[in-house]
């Protein structure tokens, strides 16, 4: 008979970081998405009478600036956080690391291999996921605030000009800041069935983990 | 030759304009290149003082869209001055000279005010093999660039040709035509992106060089931010549709009659820097977007690439041509629920024996408290 301890594995900043996060990408990704494609609105209304593409685009670049800070604050967290929030989860700089990647994708991805692995935190897998998710985030923020800089005098957005020149246009940057949206829509669905999977097959709350933290494992393994 | 030059002043003087069209021409330069008042009196000095200056004025691989815009610009005075007051040593479309007598004049041109002149190049270069698909007097333009750029005060890349490469450098680029600035390096180099360029913005570079002796102030694209600083959608006059969320939806639809925002037919206003709203066109009539047409972003690099021009978001290269980015993550985004799907279908399957038993373990151990109640 298996009993269980609990181990303290996400810590409150971690999880307000993951929450505000989420809630920023949905807004960025549907404000973005009309954006790009707004609605059909029919209306004999003076244009002086509207704001509501305006609205959208505000939600949007306030939601940037949160996502922005948030970002700077998550990678701050890299450095001081507990053991599975540091930097080095995220990075597969030790052959062990490849080995574990090779593993889940043959145990969880495949299902082909029988021998379990069960990290507390990342797996090394999911550690490189969000590594690269964050070479996104980064990516986003800086063509959004280098498009954004060109109707701003503000210091942050001015900061990321140059990615303007050197994408060689507005249009290129808006068109690869539009295409990776759909990053973060494949992300989320991928992300929110493999929480359901994990916790599904590995019965340690990984869902409820990132609302209280705790993660529960087997004692004698 | 004369021993002394005329200065610009002395110029118009000979040709009978008075001290007063003269101070009044020199406010109207003033505030098209977009100084305060009190520059004026800077510009005055500049014209009494300073001689024509010389120009040379190339054209490569082009179609002369943009000298037809230049000697278009609206006030009469424009072209009189810097096609007369500037000496304009070397043109192929509009000089007199020919063959051996035009070689000579630029040669003499670039010997005698070496390091002063200002060299005008309208058109892209190729460089495909060797440069030959642009030859002038039996020499390529790359050659012709390269020996030209190398004296001169400052280079001005006229339209998207110079400046961008425009419809040579559109894929394919068989000839491999290339932008100035990508040729030539250690001389100042203004872009004036724009296919053509407003006519206005050209003289307003040509009379700042002229006015200032210096280049005027550029971003990051090398473009003079006079003009180029702002989007033609935050000048646009239909720029209150846009916030207010109206737009055409097709070009013969009731939103088109009533003059809303452009922006779903594509129009690249958002993504292309040019003072098309605030200057347009043939003396400030109009402007693609006045006349009910998207602006397809001509001053902007690739444009010619980034099509179609109805549709705001190009065309995904390698998916037809009607695809978007959209499509593709609309498509991705259904093959990964697919994939989703079928995973969680093999996970029931391949891991029965697991979750069987983590359920056997659970049942025992709820009996196992019940028995010790």
């Amino acid at each position: 008979m298996n009993s269980s301890k609990k181990i303290y594995v996400w810590e409150l900043p971690v999880r307000f970081y993951h929450w505000l996060n989420a809630l920023c990408i949905v807004a960025l990704a549907s404000t973005g998405y009309l954006i790009g494609s707004p609605p059909a609105v029919q209306s004999g209304s003076e244009a002086s009478f509207g704001y509501w593409f305006g609205i959208v685009r505000f939600i949007h670049f306030v939601a940037a600036f949160v996502f922005f800070f948030n970002f700077l604050f998550r990678i701050y967290w890299g450095f001081v956080g507990n053991k599975f929030a540091r930097w080095d989860q995220f990075i597969p700089y030790k052959p062990h690391h490849w080995k574990e990647i090779l593993h889940v994708l043959c145990l969880d991805i495949l299902q082909i291999c029988k021998k379990p692995l069960k990290s507390i935190g990342h797996n090394s897998l999911a550690g490189l996921t969000y590594f690269i998710t964050f070479l996104v985030f980064l990516f986003q923020s800086i063509t959004g605030f280098g498009m954004y800089a060109a109707m701003s005098d503000s210091f942050l957005p001015n900061l990321f000009a140059w990615i303007v020149p050197l994408m060689g246009g507005d249009f290129a940057v808006r068109q690869w800041h539009h295409v990776m949206m759909w990053f973060f829509v494949i992300f989320s669905l991928v992300h929110v069935y493999l929480v359901f999977y994990h916790d599904y097959i590995e019965e340690r709350g990984t869902i409820s983990s990132m609302a209280g933290g705790w993660k529960f494992i087997e004692k004698n393994k | 030759m004369e021993q002394k030059p005329l200065t610009i002043y002395e110029n118009m003087e000979l040709n009978g304009y008075s001290r007063r069209d003269f101070l009044k021409f020199c406010s109207w330069l003033a505030a098209y290149i977009g100084i305060e008042s009190s520059g004026v009196g800077k510009i005055v000095k500049a014209m009494e003082t300073k001689p024509r200056l010389p120009v040379v004025w190339f054209h490569f691989q082009e179609c002369t869209c943009c000298s037809e815009s230049f000697i278009r610009s609206s006030h009469p005075i424009v072209s009189d001055i810097v096609l007369d007051k500037i000496s304009l040593d070397y043109t192929e479309t509009l000089q007199a000279a020919a063959g051996h007598q035009a070689e000579e004049v630029l040669h003499n041109t670039m010997k005698k005010y070496k390091g002063e002149y200002l060299m005008l190049v309208e058109g892209s270069v190729p460089t495909e093999d060797d440069g030959i698909y642009c030859c002038i007097g039996g020499r390529t333009a790359l050659d012709i660039v390269q020996e030209a750029a190398a004296g001169a005060k400052a280079v001005v890349a006229w339209g998207s040709c110079a400046s961008n490469g425009c419809i040579q450098a559109a894929k394919p680029n068989p000839t491999g035509a290339t932008p100035i600035k990508n040729i030539i390096s250690g001389v100042p180099i203004i872009n004036v992106p724009g296919c053509p360029p407003i006519g206005e913005v050209m003289a307003g570079t040509i009379v700042h060089l002229l006015a200032f002796d210096r280049i005027p102030q550029l971003d990051g694209l090398g473009r003079p931010k006079a003009f180029y600083s702002r989007r033609v959608h935050d000048t646009c006059y239909r720029r209150p549709n846009y916030d207010a969320g109206l737009f055409v939806e097709s070009f013969d639809d009731e939103n088109a009659k009533r003059g809303y925002c452009l922006y779903k037919v594509g129009c690249r206003g958002p993504v292309t820097y040019n003072a098309c709203g605030v200057m347009r066109w043939n003396d400030g009539v109009s402007y693609p977007i006045q006349s009910g047409h998207g602006c397809i972003g001509c001053s902007e690099a690739n444009f010619w690439d980034n099509g179609p021009f109805y549709q705001h978001l190009s065309s995904f290269p390698g998916f037809g041509i009607e695809t978007t980015a959209d499509d593709i993550g609309v498509i991705v985004g259904a093959a990964t629920v697919a994939g989703m799907a079928a995973h969680a279908i093999s996970t029931n399957i391949r891991k029965r024996s697991q979750i069987r038993e983590g359920i056997k373990e659970s049942i025992e151990e709820v009996n196992n408290d019940k028995g010790g109640e």
